[in-house]
């Protein structure tokens, strides 16, 4: 019913409802999601996971967390998609400036080792 | 005027690629069915997501270009209750608090709309509480770090200088925003208990009719309080 379409539900009751009314138990749902995906990030420290195999599990447990906070609890993922597209496309062309930084930073470190630590 | 409004609000294209086009060469307004303060709300979610992408992007070029060792983050963040000091512990109790306010603040919007005054005020102010509570850790976490640990924006013991500089912008930042969007609680559960947006009281400042479509759009900014952690906590935190 309401989860539906999100919009102007008509409870049991026969209340008119407006804007976003879903269920308690999605948002219940959603929190334990995050505390189980926040533990896991915790652990990856707190057992000392290394290297690629601790960028990827952050990485993917962040995205996880981020994902399921702008659909579910910001209710990105019963807008229309005229707004979804608005929000969610630019902030991927950061993404870009991140990995133009990325060859920047590693130039300026480079720079670094020849002038401060010598041949 | 509210017949051409309404109109131009009610979508009459399906949800997929043709409707995301009607609905951005259509008059008037492009996200129908979003009141506007909303979709306000989320552009300028939209511009902090870029504010905080900027400081997180210089936070990783400094430490990927700087030739002195970065801190064991890890250990900067122990806290010790009595035993063997647990590693970044504060910062785990942090996330899982501000996660928590999240989960009430969702719930606050949803009885908001059901128009369940009471339950919404509370959960509303239980969110409150969680951010101050978020804030209060990150006052001791910055005064252990500056008075127990030396460190400084332009410096510290236990590495790269930047470290100070970025941790303190960033986190400083977050907390600012956490702090203002405790006192936007505080203000808007005020509204909801005087019944504000039962009667359509108008806004003191817009002067417009006041409607349970506040409480989502202060979920809205609340829920990227909480996300922007979610970032730094993997990025500064666990990196």
């Amino acid at each position: 019913m309401a989860e539906e379409t999100g919009q102007a539900a008509e409870q049991a009751g026969g209340k008119k409802l407006e804007g976003q009314t879903h269920p308690i138990g999605v948002y219940l749902k959603i929190w334990a999601w995050l505390f189980v995906l926040s533990t896991a990030s915790y652990l990856v420290d707190y057992f000392h996971v290394e290297s690629y195999l601790r960028w990827t599990l952050i990485l993917t447990f962040m995205i996880l967390k981020a994902g399921l906070i702008v659909a579910v609890f910001m209710h990105m993922m019963w807008e229309r998609l005229a707004l979804i597209y608005a929000i969610i496309v630019p902030p991927l062309l950061v993404v870009v400036f991140m990995f133009i930084m990325v060859f920047e930073s590693s130039y300026v470190f480079g720079n670094r080792g020849i002038f401060f630590l010598g041949p | 005027m509210a017949q051409t409004a309404s109109a131009a609000g009610t979508p009459t294209t399906p949800n997929n690629m043709e409707g995301f086009v009607a609905d951005w060469s259509s008059d008037q307004r492009a996200f129908k069915n979003v009141p506007w303060g909303k979709a306000m709300m989320w552009i300028f979610l939209l511009s902090d997501t870029f504010i905080f992408s900027c400081f997180l992007i210089s936070y990783m070029s400094v430490r990927k270009s700087t030739t002195v060792q970065w801190p064991n983050v890890s250990e900067v963040f122990s806290l010790s209750f009595g035993g063997e000091p647990i590693p970044l512990i504060l910062i785990a109790i942090m996330t899982f608090i501000l996660i928590s306010s999240s989960g009430t603040m969702a719930m606050a919007v949803n009885f908001g709309y059901r128009r369940d005054r009471r339950k919404t005020v509370v959960l509303m102010l239980l969110t409150a509480a969680f951010g101050a509570t978020f804030v209060g850790m990150q006052a001791f976490e910055w005064s252990k770090l500056i008075l127990e640990e030396g460190v400084r924006p332009w410096g510290n013991p236990m590495g790269a200088a930047q470290f100070g500089s970025t941790f303190f912008m960033i986190t400083g930042f977050h907390g600012f925003h956490v702090s203002v969007g405790v006192l936007f609680l505080i203000l808007i559960a005020r509204k909801v208990w005087r019944g504000d947006y039962d009667t359509e009281r108008r806004g003191f400042f817009t002067s417009r009719k006041g409607n349970y479509e506040s409480v989502e759009i202060m979920g809205l900014y609340w829920h990227f309080v909480d996300l922007v952690w979610v970032f730094i906590f993997a990025f500064f935190y666990l990196w």
